[in-house]
């Protein structure tokens, strides 16, 4: 269900009018014919392919590498260690300066002295093919001596732990004390409190594409072309030439199409480094494509967070503060560039945030242990943060007897009270928690459920309703990496032109990796313009072809990408205009475009074709009036400068049924409201949130990294670790409401994240709420039968 | 390295023939040694379906299947089934719900919708989420897959038989 207001940017009977239209996406039918071109389906001339020698420990030193038999082996071109690497390629450091105090270890594409992780890539072979590659990493020895492995969140906070990296004195890589109000005082005067501990358990994206890059120096220009899977290829431009000493100009990144990526594919992996260096040493192309094990052993993982939250209420319920104690544990080292705190960071000051209380305490510990580093995935921090808030208001509202929905009225940001500050310092330009509140339960036919609910409960069937409010960030300014000394950008930039024959080409930073950013670039421009968007070609991912920009990360490319496609393609029909003007002997004020042709503002009286301006322009250019100069090319960057971030904000409802003998849960169904701001493409916008949602799911119910006491990853396969499949989930009901963000024209913030901020919390709430007969309750995801069972008193 | 051994098949109705390793994968033999690249690995274990084809018109995945066991058979990819327009129906129905986001998954979701919807009838959402089971998606939400499934059942049924047309 869509229910889309009426939008003052487009009147939806002008021609031309896409913003706010669902409309197919035109790249989608290349990919229904298998004529997807993916980094994984490329081969190069010359083209060589690289497999990886892994650590088999989680903490040990290197004593040995012996690489003679391998290096013989027929089809084998290089072998090359980490001292080897070392030498082209300076060492990178995960921290960031708004972190103060912040430390990680520096890092080498391959290690010199000791492994952290068990699997961590040490040395690197060379081959004709990958599977010659893989059969000469099989006759490479090193020897270890393993030292103690500090491996789980526990562990790794102690004091007595062994220490993972010497040189930064502890396994402490971050705290951060935030403090608002009085939050002591708040407790005393509290008729009642919830506490409680609550556990994230890692996971991981698991992106059906595997992490791929092709790197390929060609050393008579000293140019390093990457074939890249990733989401920032502007990022990593500026990455291979910093570290690798090759000028910036001579470094091109080329984002083809992407197999997901959610965050996962922005982070720097010691693989992808250690291609470019291999490359270089070649002179060839150089392909590695990590296959499925490979991926749970080296792709960032996610969450692993131990959260201890109390929250205070008044009599009535009005949430009077909150205190919160997060420590998170991140692997051997800090990510790079956006750093492993970031997600803490988020989860410590996103608690609470639909809701007025101005008394909170957040404390952060962030700790190394010896398992793969952790960073930013799809909706980093809110699902912790939400799940703790909506499960301690929930239990405040069931001390006080009172329903889910009413607390959360009686606490939500009212309309009156925008502007907002958060007691954690975020700034909320307007929400809409109340419309979002009032809209649910009307969707969700709330008061039949619980009905149905208690007659089942006779039958001893448990189904339990959870609800959750989000808050999520999007559309990021240089708050929040730039600040910090990262040359991550948060402008994006579009280069709008005219061809020839009529037709317009735009080219921007932004990236398309299924989401629709193609598509809805094509609207935007379209419409902007005046032109049927089937004449609208839409170019990205590609350093040496597209314009400077951020790309994708924290949902900026519709509120980012798609206001600097708006203001280019404004530029650019001033132009045509002018030109236009210039033909006709007219006022550019008093012309406009409609259908590709100029016509008198106002009317569709036309008065020359789009197509005769360019061909004039570009052929013809002697029979314009002297002095005319025809601009058929405009360019434009934008960067957020009003808010440091677009928040947007929604509500879920989950609806389960949980078989107490088994602890099996089954999802019935799943509700949301959402409000994303101007909505651009309704079908697109949906897809993200029911994907959004079902990766909210898999967390909720199935997905985990799971390790031993020794540090190995005990479930690195699709058949061990559990992803949400189609049976299991639900369909999915999206009602949306939309607050334009007034920053921009466009109006639009991002909608990436919002299903998964608050699907694992909605989820906890429902089985929770199912449970509620057992006066048990779960505060650990994924909430696996067993968990279930054990809380139940079965285990 | 191992001896390589001669495999003979038919993809998409053309003759090819190669020499290969025999522990070359299906799958690996058509991306690598005949460049259609329509087919994906996701897994390489049979769990996420991006690698399904037809193998003499039934669903195999080719990651489980070695190149060299299909000697003489008849292979089909979703580049013949495009070519040959028999899932153009399919295609044209996940365009239109926007059932596919980066696509990765998307040829094994043709060839599971493709053997399905080839047996006639007009499935459950239930059953076709049953059947869909074996292919992974990680940026839909499923929906969107089951319904353009589910319509392209409808539009075949009522196609098959016009007075049996739902309303």
């Amino acid at each position: 269900m869509t229910d889309v207001l009426a939008k003052p940017l487009s009147a939806v009977d002008r021609p031309n009018s896409y913003i706010g239209r669902s409309v197919t996406r035109p790249n989608a039918k290349r990919l229904l014919s298998g004529k997807g071109r993916y980094v994984t389906d490329m081969k190069l001339p010359r083209m060589l392919y690289a497999a990886f020698v892994r650590s088999p420990y989680a903490h040990a030193k290197i004593l040995n590498i012996e690489t003679r038999d391998a290096a013989q082996l027929e089809g084998v071109h290089l072998i090359a260690t980490g001292t080897d690497l070392a030498k082209l390629c300076k060492p990178w450091v995960g921290t960031l300066d708004h972190f103060h105090g912040m430390k990680s270890p520096p890092q080498l594409p391959l290690p010199v002295d000791k492994v952290v992780w068990a699997g961590q890539a040490v040395v690197a072979i060379v081959a004709s093919s990958r599977a010659l590659a893989e059969d000469a990493a099989e006759h490479v020895v090193v020897e270890y001596e393993e030292l103690d492995v500090v491996a789980d969140l526990e562990a790794a906070c102690r004091r007595d732990s062994p220490v993972i990296n010497p040189d930064l004195g502890s396994n402490l890589s971050f705290t951060l004390k935030l403090e608002s109000g009085n939050v002591e005082s708040a407790f005393a005067d509290a008729a009642v409190t919830a506490e409680k501990t609550f556990l994230f358990g890692r996971h991981t994206a698991v992106t059906l594409e595997p992490r791929t890059i092709i790197a390929d120096y060609n050393p008579a220009e000293e140019q390093l072309t990457v074939h890249h899977a990733t989401q920032t290829p502007y990022q990593f431009q500026d990455i291979y030439s910093r570290y690798y000493g090759i000028a910036e100009s001579r470094v091109r990144v080329i984002a083809p199409d992407i197999g997901g990526s959610f965050g996962m594919k922005l982070h720097v992996y010691h693989e992808d480094m250690a291609v470019v260096g291999l490359s270089m040493m070649l002179g060839r192309p150089v392909k590695y494509t990590a296959d499925r094990m490979e991926s749970f052993l080296s792709d960032i993982h996610a969450r692993d967070h131990r959260v201890t939250a109390s929250l205070a209420a008044d009599a009535d319920g009005n949430l009077l503060g909150m205190r919160v104690d997060d420590a998170t544990a991140i692997g051997a080292f800090s990510s790079f560039p956006r750093t492993s705190v970031v997600e803490g960071n988020q989860v410590v000051r996103l608690m609470g945030a639909p809701y007025r209380f101005r008394n909170y305490r957040g404390d952060l510990k962030v700790v190394f242990q010896n398992k793969v580093q952790t960073s930013q995935y799809r909706a980093v921090g809110h699902p912790i943060a939400c799940s703790v808030t909506e499960a301690l208001v929930d239990d405040i509202a069931q001390q006080l007897g009172l329903d889910p929905f009413e607390i959360r009225r009686r606490n939500i940001i009212t309309q009156d009270m925008y502007p907002y500050t958060s007691p954690t310092g975020y700034k909320f330009e307007r929400l809409s928690h109340e419309a979002c509140l009032e809209k649910l339960p009307e969707l969700m036919d709330y008061p039949s459920l619980r009905r149905q609910q208690q007659e089942l409960r006779a039958k001893g069937i448990h189904r339990g309703i959870g609800i959750a409010t989000f808050v999520e960030i999007t559309n990021p300014s240089p708050a929040f990496y730039g600040v910090g000394g990262a040359r991550i950008s948060s402008q994006d930039g579009a280069i709008v032109k005219v061809t020839p024959s009529g037709e317009i080409q735009c080219l921007i930073s932004i990236g398309e990796h299924g989401q629709g950013t193609e598509t809805i670039v094509g609207q935007i421009v379209a419409e902007t313009l005046g032109v049927d968007r089937d004449t609208v070609r839409v170019i990205t991912g590609d350093t040496e072809v597209t314009p400077y920009g951020g790309a994708n990360w924290a949902c900026r490319g519709a509120g980012i990408g798609g206001e600097t496609a708006l203001q280019a393609g404004k530029k650019l029909k001033q132009n045509i205009l002018h030109v236009a003007a210039a033909i006709l002997q007219a006022k550019p004020d008093d012309l406009d475009m409609q259908n590709a042709q100029i016509v008198d503002a106002g009317t569709d009286n036309v008065r020359i074709s789009l197509a005769d301006v360019a061909r004039i322009s570009y052929f013809r250019s002697d029979t314009l009036p002297a002095g005319t100069s025809p601009q058929l090319t405009a360019a434009h960057h934008y960067s957020p400068q009003g808010y440091p971030f677009a928040f947007t904000n929604g509500v879920q409802g989950c609806h389960v049924e949980v078989d107490v003998e088994t602890g099996f849960t089954r999802i019935l169904d799943v509700w949301i409201v959402e409000d994303c701001g101007r909505v651009i493409n309704p079908l697109l916008v949906d897809e993200q949130i029911r994907g959004g949602i079902i990766q909210g799911l898999g967390a909720a119910f199935f997905e985990e990294c799971r390790y031993g006491e020794t540090g190995q990853l005990e479930n690195g396969s699709l058949a061990d670790y559990l992803v949400p499949m189609s049976f299991e989930m639900p369909d999915i009901h999206i009602a949306h409401i939309e607050t334009p963000t007034l920053d921009t024209e466009l109006g639009a913030k991002g909608v990436g994240e919002a299903g998964t901020a608050a699907a694992s919390a909605a989820a906890m709430n429902a089985v929770n709420d199912a449970l509620k007969p057992f006066n048990v309750s779960m505060s650990q995801i994924p909430m696996t039968p067993q968990r279930l069972l054990r809380a139940l008193g079965h285990g | 390295m191992t001896e390589r051994v001669p495999v003979s098949m038919k993809v998409n109705g053309e003759t090819v023939e190669r020499f290969v390793e025999p522990r070359m994968t299906l799958a690996d033999f058509l991306r690598e040694e005949l460049e259609l690249t329509g087919t994906h690995t996701g897994c390489e274990m049979g769990a996420c379906g991006a690698c399904l084809v037809l193998l003499n018109g039934q669903a195999v995945h080719a990651c489980l299947t070695f190149a060299v066991q299909t000697s003489g058979d008849s292979v089909e990819t979703v580049e013949g089934l495009s070519s040959s327009r028999v899932i153009a129906d399919i295609q044209n129905a996940f365009h239109n719900a926007n059932a596919l986001q980066c696509g990765f998954c998307t040829s094994g979701m043709l060839v599971t919708a493709h053997e399905l919807l080839s047996q006639g009838g007009v499935p459950s959402r239930e059953d076709i989420r049953d059947r869909l089971s074996g292919n992974y998606c990680r940026c839909t939400g499923y929906q969107a897959i089951v319904d353009a499934i589910q319509s392209v059942a409808r539009a075949r049924a009522a196609e098959a038989e016009p007075s049996a047309r739902p309303e």
